[in-house]
């Protein structure tokens, strides 16, 4: 495991290096990644501006659980870069070599890239939900800053693990499916909002059957002492834990997946 | 003119081929549809602010037609004008017995167009029967619709071309785009319908072109601009694109005055 962690630092640090030698390059994309997702950013705060409340929550409230989402699915996005293109990798045969090496599959995939232009994703999540623990008096409150931290963790396991999915299709289908977008990026937007808001077969969805819910909506409910219920209290620091179940069914898949690959030979 | 409609034609028909990607993109817009409906319909539901200035009902059709037209916008430049650029094989695109900026211009209103035509049905057609859109406001608001989004395709294409100079002046040219993404998103009604944003962006919102790519059609279809104010604002639409194409022309000729073909 640690020499796993060791490796895939040394993977990371190669790739950054490699980012930074266009210095400028990479700082200007990282900015307007900022800049794109503090767009939207600037659209919540508007609707709130305009409504004053959604449904009885404030805007600090939904920013912590936007917040937290934003950074997960940024870090996720950073690190699961060669899922994301890994249908190119399938095409053209390259899948063959990482094979032939004695690492995991999934992990020398993951490993590949480390994408710095995320970071403006992650600039925005951190800027949002910082602004709602301030807001919210969070500060010095120890247990509830773990917990948030805990549930960021969570979810990046979950966006990770549907990037892994996302990339075990291409095994089949040679290419990547544009419909994943609507659990990833879509998977994202919706947990942004408390999950009440949502009809119930979709609410049930990204419960169930994608647990976003428990890396937003359960454990924010926890963190903002709000009247409205999910399950049993301590559901609320189980709930990262899904999230690293999900990821391992994931890697399951994805072992499957492999078991199927055919190499395309060119 | 002849052989810029030839150009449109043949890019309008290449890009009518793609359908499996369509098929895809329009379930995406589907359930991006549905998320936003959930979401502003929540904000309705318990707001305590007086005098909105849409209706609920009006702000979910309008989202309808945003998802419908969404392709529409100018996100991204033209990629094998880009490529062109990149490779250097832009000097074959000079040689052409044609204006290079009307070439690229066609390109870009058949990049604009052909999209949008072939996901606009499939995402209406649910919308409307599943998903609470409405009618159009009158048959005169559906006729100024239409011509507002000919011309919004024009105001598109202009500032995809615009980018497309913008590349050849600075090659790397990813600021541009990205600070063009941003305003368009935020401008046009992409992600919140304009009157629904604060009073003090609207003077910016009402001079710069954005709105011309979204919120002009979407409005006159709703009724909220009525028809004697449909002229002022197409007007507005075919000013801008008119601006644009000339600053564009503009950039272009003195880029080619100087122009470094890479490699050989």
């Amino acid at each position: 495991m640690l020499e796993h962690l060791r490796l895939y630092a040394r993977y990371a640090a190669t790739s950054v290096r490699s980012q930074l030698q266009y210095r400028a390059s990479v700082l200007m994309s990282i900015l307007g990644n900022l800049l794109l997702t503090g767009v939207e950013f600037f659209g919540v705060w508007a609707l709130f501006d305009r409504f004053g409340q959604l449904r009885g929550w404030q805007l600090a409230e939904v920013a912590l659980m936007y917040g937290m989402i934003n950074i997960a699915f940024a870090l996720s996005e950073a690190a699961g870069r060669g899922f994301k293109n890994f249908g190119a990798m399938v095409r053209s045969g390259d899948f063959d070599r990482i094979l032939l090496r004695p690492r995991g599959t999934a992990f020398q995939v993951g490993a590949q890239q480390f994408e710095l232009e995320r970071m403006g994703r992650l600039l925005q999540g951190v800027a949002v939900l910082a602004y709602a623990v301030v807001q919210l008096d969070l500060l010095l409150d120890g247990p509830r800053l773990l917990l948030l931290l805990c549930t960021i963790a969570g979810g990046t396991c979950i966006f990770t693990g549907l990037f892994v999915v996302q990339a075990t299709v291409a095994f089949w289908t040679v290419e990547s499916l544009e419909l994943f977008a609507t659990v990833t990026y879509g998977g994202a937007e919706t947990a942004q909002y408390p999950m009440s808001i949502y009809r119930d077969g979709f609410r049930r969805i990204f419960t169930y059957v994608i647990p976003l819910a428990f890396v937003s909506y359960v454990p924010g409910l926890a963190v903002l002492g709000r009247p409205e219920r999910f399950g049993p209290p301590w559901l609320a620091w189980a709930s990262p834990l899904v999230g690293l179940g999900f990821l391992l069914l994931c890697l399951r898949v994805w072992r499957i997946g492999v078991r199927h690959y055919r190499s395309t030979g060119s | 003119m002849r052989p810029y409609l030839a150009i449109f034609g043949a890019r309008f028909r290449a890009l009518l081929q793609y359908r499996t990607a369509a098929v895809a993109a329009v379930l995406t817009q589907l359930f991006w549809g549905l998320l936003r409906v959930m979401i502003f319909t929540a904000f309705y539901a318990a707001s305590t602010a007086a005098d909105l200035p849409m209706t609920l009902a009006e702000v979910v059709t309008y989202l309808w037609l945003t998802q419908a037209l969404l392709r529409l916008l100018p996100w991204q430049p033209d990629v094998e004008v880009e490529q062109l650029i990149r490779d250097g094989n832009v000097a074959y695109e000079l040689m052409r017995p044609v204006d290079v900026y009307g070439l690229w211009f066609a390109r870009a209103v058949a990049l604009r167009s052909a999209p949008v035509l072939l996901r606009c049905l499939p995402m209406l057609v649910p919308a409307v029967l599943l998903f609470d859109m409405g009618p159009p406001a009158s048959l005169g608001a559906a006729i100024g619709f239409v011509l507002s989004a000919f011309a919004a395709v024009g105001l598109s294409a202009a500032i995809t071309t615009l980018l497309s100079v913008a590349m050849l002046v600075t090659i790397s040219s990813r600021g541009v785009h990205v600070l063009t993404t941003s305003a368009v998103n935020l401008m046009s009604g992409a992600i919140v319908p304009l009157s629904l944003l604060p009073a003090w962006l609207q003077p910016a919102i009402a001079v710069l072109p954005f709105r011309g790519l979204l919120d002009t059609p979407l409005r006159l279809y709703l009724g909220h601009l009525p028809l004697h104010a449909a002229p002022m604002a197409i007007g507005h639409q075919l000013l801008w694109t008119l601006a644009l194409m000339l600053v564009g022309r503009m950039l272009l000729q003195r880029a080619l005055r100087h122009v470094v073909v890479q490699g050989g």
